[in-house]
């Protein structure tokens, strides 16, 4: 358990200090300091039993299909990193409340900090590769928003971007090489992984995911050639830079190297990937940092330089080079987050990063350059700091590894490297605390309050103690670490700071002295460097990722350019191809069903349908009378309905048409009564062919069906109908009990249909003075006298028949849908004939009102059912006896089915009124004509 | 019979997707309502074609259709009349927006007045 909260406490931690915040800094980098602590405390609770080379696990099974268990471990490796997280994270924490300014958002940066941190704790904790691909790319996440936290800044925003593609990219060549392992071990769980070192350096996809892993880990650790992101992500506050770009996150990639060395390393490819890699990386990045002025940007690129440094060691496979290895992180981690601290220290005091502006600093803040003398030399490898003894192992180790060949190759430029590491290091301290003052300084620097001087004095101070006393301070944890890594028992080492005159002190010795020499000739360096070419890693970047956009749009719009029509053919054709294909590639034999006689009065029908689909094709431009004949269409329709036993399909349709037909006829209204001629004929012709082959495969699929005998699940509601529906109507059985939870879901869906209209055009409300003088207007305007006493005995008819429809439909053609589409016209017809003025006043309706019991109603019908213990709209028949009528079959359906008739009543109501009322308000439609269609020249 | 109810399925849909594919919201929507109709006839024939055999239960009928595909087709009429509702009421929408008809209309900034 206590393994899990190391790893939840940060982010428990980071809202609470994002909260905190209200309570003041001190309170929000408190809360944050406290997390941190509590996750320190738990993990040195494990110390002892992992430096005795035990591994602390615990697990919880998570989602076990996928293989994604919440697997944790605890190794020296693992403890190793987290020692380092955390106690960097804490001393960062202390030194960020007193860096951040008073006007920058400190809860927010503690918060993604901690996510951080936990993100962080999660990839060296984790023992399942899925689970460490989560976290993998929640620090990719965190560390995007903690580079850009300055958001105001481009730069900030810039590099947040490339820090994020870079790294994101890397992560997804990760996950598949991460995935390959997993598949050919077996098992995604890290401990089972790193026992099938020969089944997976045999597999024939060993390369492949060797390669995808190595992407992922270089492009974190900011490896040749992915080295360009880290300085550009030196944009982050300087605490940012100190904890993630120099400890904690660009480790993650060398980590990985180090988690997955017992099955990965050792092969010739890791060794010529991984080592040379490392050491170009070495060289490059040291090369870079000479010649850089900005604070930053000399420590970025040796961050890029130390960490080739940690690769290479991992990449020439021997355990004592591993060793070297996680001696080294520790060390880097050590100096280079003290010398971030001093880099922001300076940069607070001066005002500015820019070491050729600076000089001399070391009168004005004689303890800050003490600090940074120190880090700095044990950067350079000054014997007496643990940057001496890490180096002169790594010098050692590759005094025994060959590249093609060449036993020189490797040393000569692991020197050289670190000969100009010397020299930068050197030039870092003299040229900013050293030399001549500037007068522009002068008064300004000073030493810094001790909560920034603090941290980077306790790294300064284990520095210096790890150097003198290397086996006493670091020996078990490094001995565990590097177990760890080899996955076994290691040869005999000695961590000390004289190991006699070996070759390798002859080299650091060389290196320290060309370093020296180099930094005395630094002017004339600095101009033959100028003079080179330097490939701008930045503008390559912006012009590839440019490129890509501009290849994505191509595509995106060859299929997509924002063209309704063109999407809608795209999604016909596609459709059609699919359809087709499908019927082409299986076999087919004739139907045997045979068919019925044919009717001349479906004849007649037929030929009006295809008729009246001609003219409206034909006559599509000329809107009223293309809607004529899409009412004739439906009409037929309806009628073949009812020719075809469907009597409740055909009332249905009939009104429905009535209902279409009228809100068309308001939209008409509004919209211009002409369709202009556009369009080539090439691409009529397109549509025209689409549009057959459309109708071809429809029509061909019914015919299909129809000749073709079936079997089907309705004689149970045939059977059941009347014994356990209740109703002789099957079908209306059907839609209110069988299926009643179809039937809720429909009448919801109508519902949200007819409040979107309502929302829609009621969002285009204007002014309300000008709204109601327009009704004022509206109230005045005479009506035919004719049409308005017709339409009020067809109201009282429309509602008998309503009732009637709703009353029988439980036994006959009829019910709810149909009773409620003709009430609605009725009602709807009291607009037309009257005006909505004069409607409005006598029909006090809000139709949101029944819409919304409609639903109630249903509902509760439903859930009456639940007090009698049945499931949610199980049904019951009550039977009456009542004097005059008789016996009476009561079912509960018919409730729901209330609520069905009261949510279709409101819904079409509330659609047709609230079209008429835009149009009122758009003054184009006088509202006093209601819903009759405007006389042509008026508009 | 069967040759008539297929055609006229093959009909409509035909209408209905070239007016679907048509450049104005208007024509756009009598697709779709043909293109429903076509889609709902399609379902019921699923349950095939029977004349004078309505699915109410009566102690003379001699048989009854399938009433599964009616159900399924009654709640299709009534869902495709809110969908052609909204439809509609979008595009009329689109055009007090943006005074233009075009299915691919874009509101204007000074799209307080309808055209």
């Amino acid at each position: 358990m206590s393994l899990a909260l190391i790893v939840i406490l940060p982010f428990i931690g980071a809202p609470l200090a994002a909260l905190m915040i209200r309570a003041g800094r001190n309170a929000c980098a408190g809360s944050a300091f406290a997390a941190s602590l509590a996750a320190f405390v738990l993990l040195l609770s494990h110390a002892p039993q992992v430096l005795e080379g035990e591994a602390v696990q615990a697990g919880w099974t998570w989602l076990p299909g996928l293989g994604l268990d919440a697997d944790l471990m605890l190794d020296g490796l693992g403890f190793l990193f987290a020692l380092l997280i955390l106690g960097i994270g804490l001393l960062i924490i202390v030194y960020a409340r007193f860096y951040l300014a008073g006007n920058d958002p400190m809860g927010r940066f503690y918060a993604w900090l901690l996510v951080f941190q936990g993100a962080m704790l999660g990839i060296v904790l984790a023992d399942n590769v899925l689970l460490l691909l989560v976290f993998w790319e929640l620090t990719s996440l965190s560390s995007f928003l903690l580079i850009g936290y300055w958001n105001h800044l481009p730069e900030g925003r810039q590099g947040a971007r490339m820090a994020l593609t870079v790294t994101a990219a890397g992560g997804l060549a990760m996950i598949a090489g991460m995935l390959i392992l997993g598949d050919i071990a077996g098992s995604y769980r890290l401990s089972d992984v790193l026992q099938q070192r020969e089944a997976i350096q045999a597999s024939p996809l060993y390369l492949p995911a060797l390669w995808l892993i190595l992407a992922g880990c270089f492009t974190k650790s900011a490896q040749f050639p992915f080295h360009f992101w880290l300085p550009h992500a030196m944009a982050a506050p300087t605490p940012v830079s100190a904890y993630l770009h120099s400890a904690t996150m660009v480790k993650a990639g060398v980590f990985l190297l180090a988690r997955m060395w017992p099955v990965l390393s050792g092969t010739d490819a890791w060794f010529y990937l991984v080592a040379t890699t490392g050491l170009v990386t070495m060289l490059a990045g040291a090369f870079i940092a000479l010649f850089k002025d900005d604070l930053k940007a000399v420590l970025a690129y040796s961050t890029v330089s130390h960490l080739g440094l940690v690769t290479l060691l991992f990449g020439l496979g021997t355990p004592l080079a591993a060793v070297a290895g996680v001696f080294h992180i520790l060390n880097h981690s050590t100096f280079k987050a003290a010398l971030f601290m001093i880099a922001g220290i300076v940069d607070h005091a001066a005002g500015l990063r820019e070491i050729p502006r600076l000089g001399g600093l070391a009168r004005a803040m004689p303890l800050t350059a003490a600090l940074a003398l120190v880090a700095g030399a044990s950067m350079a490898g000054v014997p007496l700091l643990n940057g001496f003894i890490s180096k002169e192992m790594m010098l050692h180790e590759t005094l025994q590894a060959e590249w093609a060949g060449s036993r020189w190759l490797v040393p000569a430029l692991a020197t050289l490297a670190a000969c100009l590491s010397v020299a930068y290091s050197f030039r870092l301290v003299a040229h900013v605390f050293f030399g001549r003052p500037r007068e522009v300084l002068s008064g300004k620097a000073h030493d810094p309050a001790v909560g920034m001087l603090l941290p980077p004095a306790i790294l300064v101070a284990l520095v210096v103690a790890i150097g003198l006393l290397p086996a006493a301070l670091a020996g078990a944890l490094v001995t565990a670490g590097g177990r760890a890594v080899v996955g076994g028992p290691l040869p005999e080492f000695e961590l000390a700071l004289w190991h006699g005159f070996t070759p390798a002190l002859g080299l650091s010795a060389l290196a320290l002295l060309a370093g020296a020499v180099l930094l005395k000739a630094y002017r004339s360096a600095r101009a033959s460097w100028a003079a080179g070419l330097h490939p701008q890693a930045k503008a390559i970047f912006d012009a590839a990722i440019d490129y890509l956009l501009d290849l994505a749009r191509t595509i995106t719009h060859g299929g997509h350019n924002g063209s309704l029509q063109r999407q809608l053919a795209w999604l016909v054709a596609a459709a059609l191809v699919l359809a087709y294909a499908t019927f082409l590639a299986t076999p087919h034999a004739p139907g045997t069903r045979d068919t019925l006689p044919l009717a001349p009065v479906a004849m007649v029908g037929w030929l009006l349908l295809v008729a009246a689909c001609i003219a409206v094709v034909a006559l599509h431009r000329q809107r009223l009378l293309a809607l004529v004949m899409v009412g004739v269409i439906g009409l037929v329709v309806a009628l073949g309905f009812a020719y075809l036993s469907a009597p409740d399909l055909a009332l249905t349709q009939i009104a429905v048409e009535v209902v279409s037909v009228i809100l068309l006829l308001l939209a008409l209204e509004h919209l211009p009564r002409e369709t202009p001629r556009e369009g080539s004929a090439l691409r009529c012709l397109r549509d025209a062919a689409l549009a057959i082959a459309a109708g071809l495969a429809a029509g061909g699929a019914v015919w299909a069906v129809l000749r073709r005998d079936f079997e089907t699940l309705s004689g149970y509601f045939v059977e059941q109908s009347l014994p356990g529906g209740g109703g002789a109507n099957v079908v209306n059985v059907i839609l209110v009990d069988f299926r009643g939870f179809d039937t809720f879901g429909e009448i919801t869906v109508l519902g949200i249909a007819a409040l979107v209209i309502f929302a829609l055009l009621e969002r285009d409300r204007p002014a309300g003075a000008d709204g109601a003088r327009r009704q004022a207007r509206a109230g005045a305007a005479p009506h035919s006298m004719l049409l308005t006493v017709a339409m009020r005995v067809l109201l009282m008819l429309a509602l008998v028949v309503g009732a009637f429809l709703f009353l029988r439909g439980h036994n006959a053609p009829g019910g709810g849908f149909v009773a409620g589409l003709v009430v609605a016209i009725a009602l709807a017809l009291q607009y037309m004939a009257h005006g909505l003025h004069w409607a409005r006043g006598h029909l006090r309706v809000d139709y949101h009102v029944p819409l919304g019991w409609g639903v109630v109603v249903a509902a509760v019908t439903g859930m009456g059912a639940w007090v009698a213990g049945y499931p949610f709209l199980t049904s019951t028949v009550w039977h009456l006896e009542l004097p005059l009528i008789g016996e009476l079959h009561v079912a509960s359906a018919m409730f729901f089915d209330a609520g069905v008739f009261l949510v279709v009543v409101g819904a079409c109501l509330l659609a047709l009124t609230s079209l008429v009322r835009a149009g009122a308000r758009r003054g184009e439609a006088a509202p006093d004509r209601g819903l009759a269609p405007a006389p042509r020249g008026e508009t | 019979m069967e040759l008539l109810v297929a055609t006229a399925v093959g009909v409509l849909t035909s209408a209905g997707v070239y007016l679907l594919l048509r450049a104005r919201t208007f024509p756009v929507v009598l697709g779709l309502t043909l293109l429903s109709y076509a889609t709902n006839v399609y379902l019921f024939a699923m349950g095939r074609l029977v004349v004078n055999a309505p699915p109410i239960i009566d102690a003379r009928a001699v048989s009854h259709t399938d009433p599964l595909p009616q159900a399924l087709v009654l709640t299709a009429i009534v869902i495709s009349f809110g969908m052609t509702a909204v439809i509609v009421v979008m595009a009329l929408r689109s055009w007090f927006a943006s005074g233009d008809d075009h299915v691919d209309a874009l509101p204007r900034a000074d799209a307080k007045e309808g055209r």
